[in-house]
């Protein structure tokens, strides 16, 4: 028991890789298909739809497996430069985590574009302050603000949503968890360390967001 | 195509038996899931703070461990606690909990802390107002929870309570690590034995889109008939 | 129809929580159903391979046992014999000294030697070694440094939970990433599409694998046996099941000696792969 704390901790360092990863290109994809749902391009506008829709609709396992397994499948990506990156099981993990949290982000950010007030953007517009300046100046920072609690919880469930992560190879928390259950039998104690482990991270997480809801708090 | 066929040669029909085991799984731990929070959203509201502690424990631990984690602390332990009882009891034979029970009850106690969640949240969310009101006509406490509280609390936690639903049915994709056939563990199977996992898995993903799309559609209606009169 | 009568059969079965096996003279034996030819799975779930028609001739043969074979995942196969959900292992399972710390087994039935394999057109394919080792006898450190030369920095995939993890992360053939698998299905996949370089299991279950996908998955280095590798493979039993060990080492004998052990042998593998 004792003996596998330290390849729990390791293990923990490649959740933690996968989860920081996965957010970062996943908010990158959050904030682009929010702002083309939101914008005039109705083929845009449709295609951001059905991405959201089908991210959302389906379990995350089965995006993970038609990426690592399915693709690669196909011969002809295989040969192609895409490969480089499918290859490794890594990859294959965070492509899927960040296409299905973007879709959950774009979700978010959406609902907060739309419900910026109209009067903060005429006020800005009356003072001839240009479209692009009005966009990463005013409507961002607010959309960010008002998003901080659902993203903060979206940080959390792709945490746990990493430990699919050991269904392709990758030894993360969960991976090796499972693998100590099964060599010694010991699934409760087990399931208390690693548990404590995601529970801590989570705790970690749900501080920051709130320290950063009372730095950016509307009120001062 | 020939692969989807109905059939001996094709894999259709497991996949459709596969998909109503699915469909079996979820329903089975949506209403465990009623079953605990029937318990464990009293406590949190409770003033007593151990209740609202022992509550919270619940809702945090569930909330913030990975479902897979849960799932493999209930299939590989799952067998030795009950076990363990019947040897108290004398039995020394191994008794086996079936994949079906250990999948319904692992998601189950993970959808239950998120509609404890819901239906704290729909309870708080009621007007005080409300409370005082009942109180003044003279009603029972029973009887202003049951016919005041209650159907409004429920017309606050419908849309929450869909949300649930939909994480709940996603989570059963994880229940195939436990070797349970539904349409996860069928398509594992279907894709390892034809070697076509691009085709199965793609499958897969439409038949849970056509899960979600459908129990969504009942559930905006069973909405709209608790907000009529709003 | 038939299914519909099965799902809700299984439904019905799923409401009683105990299924438990209290008849002593019907014994389960586990099998995998994902390592052909030694045990797999037919489309519509039946169990087939060497070892399910092994189990059936072996169960004949005990007259005081009926068998049921039921289905269990590779890496959880120890623990629940441990946990008496069966009583028996025949899948593919190598008796190792490793193993005998917690389970006991029959005889062997049969032969396993591992091999490393590759996709043809690899530069592992020229690699020279004499055409079979037994880690047991003699010394191999000249064929197991010409592996540690050639597998440097490469990717290994392995099924976890199995000798062929156990040898690579013995550091015999130094320092090579070793990438383990849920099952020998996807060890084979992911050979395939390129993302591993090698991959080592037994040697059957890539011909095997080869000859039934039409890739061209093939044998490289020399064929392993002894040390880790074990010597063949035999039925895991409880170790204080002493009795059951008896019957089943009667029932080989017997298998053996009709001949009856290496017809099945022949029909699965190709080759006569009894012993």
């Amino acid at each position: 028991m004792t003996s596998s704390f330290p390849k729990l901790l390791s293990a923990t360092l490649v959740t933690l890789k996968l989860v920081s990863a996965s957010l970062l290109f996943g908010i990158f994809l959050g904030t682009l298909f929010a702002i083309l749902r939101t914008g005039k391009n109705k083929f845009l506008k449709a295609f951001s739809y059905y991405y959201s829709y089908i991210f959302r609709g389906t379990p995350m396992l089965v995006q993970l497996f038609i990426i690592y397994f399915g693709l690669a499948q196909i011969e002809y990506l295989r040969s192609s430069f895409l490969w480089v990156v499918l290859k490794e099981p890594y990859w294959c993990a965070i492509i899927a985590f960040a296409l299905n949290t973007g879709a959950y982000t774009s979700e978010i950010f959406r609902s907060a574009f739309e419900t910026i007030d109209k009067g903060i953007i005429e006020a800005g517009k009356s003072l001839g302050i240009p479209n692009s300046k009005i966009f990463y100046k005013i409507k961002l920072p607010i959309v960010l603000r008002q998003s901080l609690p659902a993203y903060g919880n979206e940080m959390i469930l792709m945490l746990k949503g990493t430990s699919l992560a050991s269904t392709v190879t990758l030894m993360d928390l969960t991976g090796v968890a499972k693998f100590i259950i099964s060599t010694t039998y010991k699934p409760v104690e087990i399931f208390i360390v690693a548990g404590s482990i995601y529970l801590l991270i989570t705790f970690v997480i749900h501080n920051i967001i709130k320290f950063l809801e009372k730095k950016y708090s509307f009120n001062n | 195509m020939e692969l989807l066929k109905f059939g001996d040669s094709g894999w259709g029909d497991e996949l459709f038996f596969a998909t109503l085991m699915t469909l079996a799984v979820a329903i089975t731990a949506m209403l465990i899931g009623f079953l605990f929070a029937l318990i464990f959203t009293p406590l949190k509201i409770s003033k007593n703070k151990t209740l609202n502690f022992i509550s919270n424990f619940y809702t945090t631990v569930m909330r913030g461990v990975p479902e897979l984690l849960v799932i493999y602390l209930f299939f590989f332990g799952g067998t030795a606690a009950v076990m363990y009882v019947a040897k108290i009891f004398g039995y020394d034979g191994y008794i086996e909990i079936n994949a079906f029970v250990t999948g319904a009850f692992s998601i189950g106690i993970i959808s239950g802390a998120y509609s404890t969640e819901v239906f704290r949240g729909a309870y708080l969310s009621i007007k005080r107002g409300q409370f005082e009101a009942s109180k003044v006509l003279g009603l029972k406490t029973n009887v202003s929870f049951f016919k005041v509280i209650f159907p409004q609390m429920l017309r606050l936690a419908i849309p929450n309570i869909t949300n649930v639903w939909q994480i709940t049915l996603k989570d059963t994709a994880l229940i195939s690590v436990t070797g349970l056939v539904e349409i996860m563990r069928q398509s594992y199977i279907a894709a390892g034995s034809t070697r076509d996992p691009l085709l199965f898995y793609s499958v897969a993903a439409v038949l849970y889109l056509f899960l979600t799309f459908f129990s969504m559609k009942i559930l905006n209606k069973l909405e709209v008939y608790y907000r009529r009169g709003y | 129809m038939k299914g519909i009568k099965k799902l809700i059969l299984s439904i019905f079965a799923s409401l009683f929580l105990i299924s438990s096996n209290t008849y002593a003279d019907n014994i389960k034996i586990a099998t995998e159903g994902a390592y052909p030819p030694w045990n797999s799975k037919t489309s519509d779930g039946k169990l087939i391979g060497f070892e399910v028609d092994l189990a059936n001739i072996l169960c004949g043969y005990m007259k005081k046992h009926t068998c049921t074979i039921v289905e269990q995942d590779w890496d959880g196969m120890i623990p629940a014999l441990k946990a008496k959900k069966y009583d028996a292992i025949m899948a593919g399972m190598s008796i190792t000294d490793e193993r005998k710390k917690v389970i006991t087994f029959s005889q062997g039935y049969a032969d396993e030697v591992a091999s490393f394999a590759v996709m043809s057109g690899s530069n592992l394919e020229g690699i020279k070694t004499p055409v079979a080792i037994n880690l047991s006898k003699g010394s191999n450190s000249a064929t197991l440094n010409t592996l540690k030369k050639a597998l440097a920095g490469k990717t290994v995939g392995v099924q976890t939970a199995t000798i062929h993890q156990n040898f690579l992360e013995s550091g015999k053939v130094g320092k090579v990433n070793v990438r383990t698998y849920k099952t020998q299905d996807e060890v084979n996949l992911d050979l395939a599409a390129g993302r591993i370089d090698a991959a080592l299991a037994a040697a059957v279950a890539f011909t095997d694998y080869s000859k039934k996908s039409g890739k061209n998955v093939v044998l490289v280095g020399p064929t392993f046996a002894g040390g880790e590798f074990g010597n063949g493979v035999g039925v895991g039993i409880r170790q204080e099941d002493t009795g059951l060990v008896k019957d089943f080492n009667k029932a080989i004998n017997k298998a053996r000696r009709s001949g009856k052990l290496s017809e099945l042998a022949t029909i699965w593998f190709g080759f006569d792969a009894s012993m």
